[in-house]
């Protein structure tokens, strides 16, 4: 027998987690949304303006960040698709915990291959590679 | 053996707000749906394939919007995420703020960030110019 939590289901569970990272997740890109609007924006200014901005986009630092904002919006994404299965499928309330688990190892298994090709070029710029 | 009867309700529902906040809800899962494949499909092509971001500069945005396609695509996604978006931080401001006075002035400063953002993308994505010196 779990110990009595303090008479709740939600609190310190995988739901109340989800719910926080959900929105975390969504204010953060919302802000990026900002931006990434107003740089591909200089497209209507020049080629060398814009360019000159999405220069910074290549440089390591931004590149990691580059790999925080795919990582962010994947979650949102998967979250999303449970919440909706959670909303309309009968068995959705009673899978919610397996579902999440279920949407972190998918998270995981997209984000090892997709953090290896953002930053291969990045790693091979650091510390040299021979070809 | 009836069912008790309910009193009336004590206030007559409002016309006009016709369940603004259903469709709201209602939204977020329609536009959530198909902002999966679209923004997915934007992050998989322009940071991952291909050498992702290494590769993009001005060319290559022209390259891609010669094409009505990828046009629409994006003309779709910037609208459906900016909504989608911007009525989630509607909620939280919502959740967070408890003066009035702050919740106006934020949800002011967030409807002008939104319009704002939606009326340039547009604007660049309909004025585009390959040409452009």
């Amino acid at each position: 027998m779990p110990k009595a939590s303090v008479g709740t289901l939600y609190r310190g569970h995988e739901g109340m987690w989800t719910w926080v990272a959900h929105r975390i997740t969504g204010v953060a890109v919302f802000f990026f949304l900002l931006v990434h609007v107003l740089d591909t924006a200089l497209v209507r200014v020049s080629p060398s303006a814009y360019d000159a901005v999405i220069a910074t986009y290549k440089t390591p630092i931004v590149n990691l960040m580059e790999v925080g904002l795919v990582g962010a919006v994947l979650f949102h994404a998967l979250n999303g698709i449970r919440i909706i299965l959670v909303d309309f499928w009968s068995k959705g309330t009673r899978l919610q915990r397996q579902m999440t688990w279920t949407i972190v190892a998918i998270w995981l298994v997209l984000m090892v291959p997709g953090a290896y090709f953002m930053l291969i070029h990045t790693v091979e710029n650091l510390f040299g590679s021979t070809s | 053996m009836s069912a008790p009867a309910l009193n009336a309700p004590k206030t007559a529902r409002s016309g006009g707000r016709t369940n603004y906040e259903m469709w709201s809800w209602v939204f977020m899962r329609v536009s959530g749906i198909v902002l999966v494949f679209l923004v997915l499909g934007h992050l998989l092509i322009m940071n991952i394939l291909d050498g992702g971001v290494q590769r993009i500069n001005f060319a290559f945005v022209a390259g891609r919007w010669s094409s009505p396609f990828w046009q629409v695509w994006d003309l779709l996604q910037l609208w459906l995420a900016m909504i989608h978006g911007a009525n989630g931080l509607r909620t939280i401001i919502n959740d967070y703020s408890e003066r009035d006075q702050t919740r106006f002035w934020l949800k002011a400063a967030l409807l002008t960030a939104t319009v704002f953002t939606i009326a340039l993308g547009t604007l660049v994505i309909f004025t585009f110019d390959p040409n452009i010196s």
